[in-house]
């Protein structure tokens, strides 16, 4: 009964004239009740989208509040000292944002290329009927919890390594300079690298969804082309599809990032979770979000507490320059090509 | 159209009105590891009294935090408050129920019970220092054990844990280094090793690593099939990881020592004491605005320290001894008192 009179006043709308005289309605009165509803709807639209600043200044705020207590007693000393000794109340979080940081960066190293090229694969090359199963499989690679893949990591990936992984790291580069340090030590099976990979596998989804989703609306106008004047398929998708495409594929990438290092129970389970930097991706370390998920129930004391929070506080800052980085980037991209 | 939204508000309001009347429900929350045999009673307790028991497992300093803010009836913590925090906050505090932990080991050819370790040892290991299996101090122990050269690979909780803080407890009691370098917390700064979460973590940690040790309650060293070791205890005999084991160490315990009996049974004297035996704590008002509510709960404690054994041995956990039962209840009757300073639990027996 509703949505027949809405018809109705939307055919006033398109039509006033004719209906002035067919139903009489009052015209002003009609432009009245549209104008209402515009009114209604923009303040509605607004409310919503002042919500997300509400909830951020209150996350915010409720970050640096909790977080101050820890600042005020280590003062900068927080950010880069390695103790995290809960006897002593002596906290610093240089560990846990070192963790997060490489285990982000190996996951990216993985992710990026890997995701691309599935991407690239199910655009470009991919037979038709195969191009479902694989999609759909990065899609459902998407949707299975973190903390499975964590139970997975710990129960099936992590003795792999340990046994068929790690050691050959450790022979292979055992001699060569720079990298035997970064693969020394005792196959744990647990740690950065396992982490790492853990995260690569877990945001591989995004990018290559996000990825395929792009590609596929490059026109095929300006590929055909590509091909008309000779070019290989390496050389359509590097400098056809890629530099078409590099604002979705930089938000997937940033998406997959901001995933890598928030993300938590995955994490907890494989890193080793220790305060301690290490030269060697093979051995156990921490990460932000795993020590805040590790110790914050059982976290007595006022300092304790609030350093949990101020890492916090930290990762967010950490995330915030990212997204930045990733803004910048993109527009100094665009002011080269000269758009 | 109307009288739909009328139906839904009617039904949240019943529903609303359906809680506090189901408010005979106890509420508590705290300690992770006493969870699944308070479960266990409260699930008896309904089928015998229709009264259930609401516990979150929360972990201890949640547990502490919740009943400091009066969200709930009782908190349950694994490390005892010292009396001077029980007296200003107005709590009373007293032991429920005990567990053991015990060094587990992942050792080619090495069955459960077979090596033997000493406390310095365990600290020396934890620490850092003995890096071989087959290290001097771990041989001397173990005569007839043929001990690999192998490097120790330490597991330890990477979340706070009651269990963290007694085991630690344990090694700052014997050994100097431990509790100067280390010292005695719920978390602390590892010198070694990798941290797994919770119980199940370790215990699975150390089951897929060739060489390794950790600690774990006991009831998970038995149901995950890992090697335990045998202990040297506080008399200098060999004991091994046994229900009679820590109830030794409970009643050697000298349970008055301490305000709201916060003894700590690590290094308990006796021939037969385990030495890292660990009881979990309950903390109360002193005087509840909610006297009926704490009357509840004490009855169920009560009920539990009644009946309860059997199922609590079931789960491998120990009871308490009825010496300190008797205790605690007359500490219930003198302490926890009503607004007009009648005592709660004669009132409601």
């Amino acid at each position: 009964m509703t949505s027949s009179r809405r018809r109705r006043v939307a055919d006033v709308a398109l039509q006033s004239g004719v209906v002035e005289v067919a139903e009489k309605v009052d015209r002003a009165k009609v432009l009245q009740r549209l104008r209402v509803g515009d009114i209604a709807f923009r303040h509605t639209t607004r409310a919503a989208a002042v919500t997300v600043l509400v909830i951020l200044s209150g996350i915010i705020f409720s970050l640096v509040y909790g977080s101050l207590p820890a600042l005020q007693k280590f003062g900068f000393n927080f950010l880069i000292e390695e103790s995290w000794n809960p006897v002593t109340e002596h906290f610093g979080a240089i560990a846990p944002i070192y963790g997060t940081i490489v285990t982000s960066i190996i996951a990216m190293i993985i992710a990026v290329p890997v995701g691309l090229f599935i991407a690239l694969f199910l655009t470009e090359l991919c037979p038709m009927w195969l191009r479902r199963p694989i999609g759909i499989a990065i899609e459902l690679l998407a949707g299975i919890p973190s903390i499975i893949y964590g139970i997975w990591g710990l129960f099936v990936f992590a003795p792999f390594l340990q046994q068929h992984v790690q050691p050959f790291l450790i022979t292979v580069f055992g001699h060569v300079p720079v990298l035997s340090t970064l693969f020394e030590g005792p196959p744990y099976g647990i740690g950065v690298l396992t982490a790492g990979l853990i995260l690569a596998i877990m945001v591989l989804p995004f990018i290559t969804s996000i990825s395929r989703d792009v590609f596929d609306a490059v026109p095929p106008m300006l590929k055909e082309s590509a091909y008309g004047l000779g070019c290989t398929t390496w050389e359509v998708a590097r400098y056809v599809v890629l530099p078409f495409t590099r604002v979705g594929v930089i938000g997937g990438v940033m998406l997959a990032l901001g995933r890598a290092l928030g993300e938590t129970m995955a994490v907890t389970f494989v890193i080793g979770n220790a305060h301690r930097i290490s030269g060697s991706i093979l051995a156990p370390g921490t990460t932000i979000s795993a020590t805040i998920a590790n110790e914050f129930t059982e976290a007595v004391g006022d300092i304790y507490t609030s350093s949990l929070i101020a890492l916090g506080l930290i990762l967010f800052v950490i995330t915030f320059i990212v997204l930045a980085c990733a803004r910048l980037m993109l527009m100094r991209l665009n002011a080269r090509l000269g758009q | 159209m109307k009288h739909w939204t009328a139906f839904a508000a009617a039904g949240f309001i019943a529903a609303a009105a359906l809680v506090p009347a189901n408010a005979a429900d106890i509420s508590g929350a705290g300690a992770t590891f006493p969870y699944p045999i308070y479960a266990k009673w409260a699930d008896a307790y309904k089928k015998e009294t229709g009264n259930g028991l609401n516990y979150q497992s929360i972990g201890s300093g949640g547990g502490i935090k919740q009943i400091k803010a009066k969200t709930v009836t009782f908190g349950a913590s694994d490390a005892p408050l010292p009396g001077k925090e029980l007296d200003e906050s107005g709590l009373v505090q007293f032991p429920m129920v005990m567990g053991g932990i015990v060094p587990v080991v992942n050792l080619d050819g090495v069955k459960p019970g077979e090596l033997v370790i000493d406390g310095p040892t365990l600290a020396k290991i934890f620490i850092g220092d003995i890096k071989k299996w087959n290290d001097p101090q771990i041989a001397k122990l173990n005569a007839q054990v043929k001990l690999p050269d192998q490097a120790i690979a330490i597991v330890h909780r990477s979340d706070g844990s009651g269990t963290t803080y007694n085991f630690t407890y344990y090694l700052s009691e014997v050994d100097a280094d431990w509790k100067s370098k280390v010292g005695t917390n719920a978390a602390v700064q590892w010198p070694a090793g990798i941290g797994a979460k919770g119980n199940e973590g370790v215990a699975n940690n150390v089951a897929n690593t060739k060489g390794s040790i950790g600690y774990v309650e006991y009831a998970y060293a038995l149901q995950n099939k890992l090697t335990f070791t045998k202990m040297v205890n506080k008399s200098g005999k060999t004991v091994a990881p046994t229900s009679e084991a820590f109830q030794a160490a409970a009643a050697n315990a000298d349970w008055n020592s301490q305000p709201g009996f916060g003894v700590i049974l690590a290094n308990q004297p006796g021939d037969k004491a385990w030495p890292m035996t660990a009881a979990t704590w309950i903390l109360l008002y002193k005087q509840p605005a909610d006297a009926a509510a704490t009357g509840e709960a004490l009855k169920f404690f009560a009920w539990a320290y009644k009946n309860g054994a059997k199922a609590a041995e079931e789960l491998d956990y120990v009871p308490m001894p009825a010496k300190v039962v008797k205790d605690v209840e007359a500490y219930w009757t003198k302490n926890v008192t009503d607004a007009a300073g009648k005592p709660i639990h004669a009132m409601t027996n």
